[in-house]
């Protein structure tokens, strides 16, 4: 496991989590979902590697982003609409 | 100013390392680029615990030290003209031009639709596989794996390694056909060693062919599945089901570039002659692009293009290899082909598209992408019908749709820049 440890907030949260990991693999330590579909279904990561767009959350102010395509980073704001 | 370089690598899995590898001998500028942050596609993607596989760091340490290679992580094709890209990474619109340019843009999954394929808790086998590596929390979590094709042992021994308990791997092909395939496998003994290995460090998994998982079940998250086999159905209590049917071309960026494809089953590929040329001069593809082949056909055809875009010779040696490796791809979809069973999984209300929420009920009737789209939305969200659209085609419903750019949904400063292209002709209709 990497040592070196970051810290991040999730929807107001702040966790500590691994250098290294994805967005994706960040919020999955919480229990929550990373988005509602448009009839208000609970959605996750589906195909892991940016294709399905299930992961989609704002990072820092930017919307839609694929939390299954970017590596965490220190300080890092992710707010998921689950 | 577009930044000009001699090649210009459209993803960095096999095919695109060997391919940039190849160009850089040649004494090529390189760019390579590719939409993950880093180098190693799916088969050598970095794991965020154990890093990457041996082979594939000593290859991409060796490529990132080359004075002449330019690594673009995270960057995206949003629109491409001839000689010419406009790509989009985490903050910047760029352009940049090319004398040849290999495309490299590897494979999907297939993942098909059932009811309950829309709950948290359900991924595809590869998906549950690339997640793993992103240090997706799989500690003591019971995962089944399922679908078709030897990914699922692969899928099966990564979600392991991080800690997840394997309840069972079930595979739709039948038993008599995974015992065949078996038989062939003396005449690719790495490929032998490799299911060998695999199997060794499952052992204790159970294995079950012709089987099919119809239904995933949860309240707002997984809880269980139904497994159709041939002793009959089977509930099984789960946390994470990883379902994937095989692989899919990417063609997108092809298909905007007008590269002829042909069809490989229901799904388009790149059409590409010896030297992996497809028929728009200088533009080249490799690897699974140009039909599934697995990752020694994609490393060798990579370097086939690399050599050839760079002018060298192309040895019949590597030819051969070529080809051999072609053969095997061959000899996996016979075995592994898919029972017209798991195309008739969706019940009238399931969700073909999970960026719509349209039902398979609403798509009755039409039989193209175009009118379906306009009437439904089916295809039109995010994802632009990656997931749907190849669904559809797989149960013979109709084909996608062609591809327009932005090739990804692509931010507004971005798309401004695409009338800055030297020739917007074909981008607009
Ligand atoms: S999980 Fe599919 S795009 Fe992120």
């Amino acid at each position: 496991m990497s040592a070196l440890s970051l810290r991040i907030q999730i929807d107001g949260e702040t966790i500590s989590v691994p250098a290294g990991i994805s967005v994706a693999a960040a919020i999955a330590r919480l229990p929550r979902a990373f988005r509602r579909s448009v009839s208000g279904q609970a959605r996750a990561p589906f195909c892991g590697m940016g294709i399905c767009f299930e992961c989609r959350v704002r990072i820092d102010g930017v919307a839609q982003q694929r939390a299954c395509m970017v590596p965490v980073r220190d300080g890092m704001q992710v707010a998921t609409d689950g | 100013m577009a930044e000009h370089y001699d090649v210009v690598i459209v993803g960095a899995g096999p095919a695109g390392l060997a391919a940039t590898e190849a160009a850089l001998a040649n004494g090529a500028r390189v760019a390579c680029l590719d939409a993950h942050a880093n180098l190693g596609g799916q088969v050598w993607r970095k794991d965020s615990a154990h890093g990457w596989p041996r082979r594939a760091r000593r290859i991409i340490n060796t490529l990132l030290a080359h004075p002449a290679m330019t690594w673009l992580p995270q960057t995206q094709v949003i629109a491409a003209d001839a000689g010419e890209l406009l790509l989009q990474d985490e903050k910047h619109a760029l352009h940049i031009s090319h004398n040849a340019l290999i495309i490299a843009t590897g494979a999907r999954e297939l993942l098909l639709p059932f009811p309950g394929w829309t709950l948290p808790g359900v991924t595809g086998a590869a998906g549950l596989q690339a997640l793993s590596k992103q240090g997706w929390p799989l500690t003591g979590r019971r995962v089944a794996i399922a679908g078709s094709g030897p990914l699922l042992l692969a899928a099966a021994v990564t979600a392991r390694r991080h800690g997840a308990r394997v309840l069972g791997i079930y595979e739709q092909a039948s038993e008599a056909a995974v015992r065949d395939f078996a038989r062939t496998l003396w005449r690719w003994p790495g490929k032998a060693w490799q299911a060998a290995m695999l199997r060794s460090q499952l052992a204790d998994i159970p294995y079950r062919c012709g089987s099919v998982v119809t239904r995933a079940k949860g309240d707002g998250a997984l809880q269980s599945i139904d497994i159709d086999g041939p002793h009959g159905t089977q509930r099984l209590e789960c946390d994470q089901l990883a379902v994937g049917y095989g692989l899919v071309p990417n063609v997108e960026l092809a298909q905007m570039l007008g590269c002829a494809l042909r069809q490989e089953g229901a799904h388009p590929c790149v059409n590409v002659d010896a030297l992996q040329r497809t028929d728009k001069s200088g533009v080249y593809a490799a690897g699974e692009a140009c039909g599934i082949g697995g990752r020694e056909c994609a490393w060798f055809e990579g370097r086939i293009a690399g050599l050839a875009a760079t002018g060298a010779s192309v040895g019949a040696t590597l030819l051969k290899q070529q080809q051999h490796a072609r053969a095997f791809a061959a000899t996996l979809h016979q075995h592994f082909k898919l029972d017209p069973y798991v195309h008739n999984l969706a019940m009238p209300d399931t969700l073909i598209c999970r960026c719509e929420d349209v039902p398979l009920r609403a798509l009755d009737g039409y039989d193209d992408a175009r009118s379906a789209k306009l009437a439904t939305r089916c295809g039109m969200g995010a994802c632009q019908g990656r997931i749907c659209g190849t669904a559809l085609a797989e149960l013979g419903r109709f084909a996608r749709s062609g591809q327009r750019p932005p090739l990804f949904p692509a931010r507004l400063s971005t798309l401004g820049e695409i009338s800055s292209l030297s020739d917007t002709e074909g981008f607009v209709s």
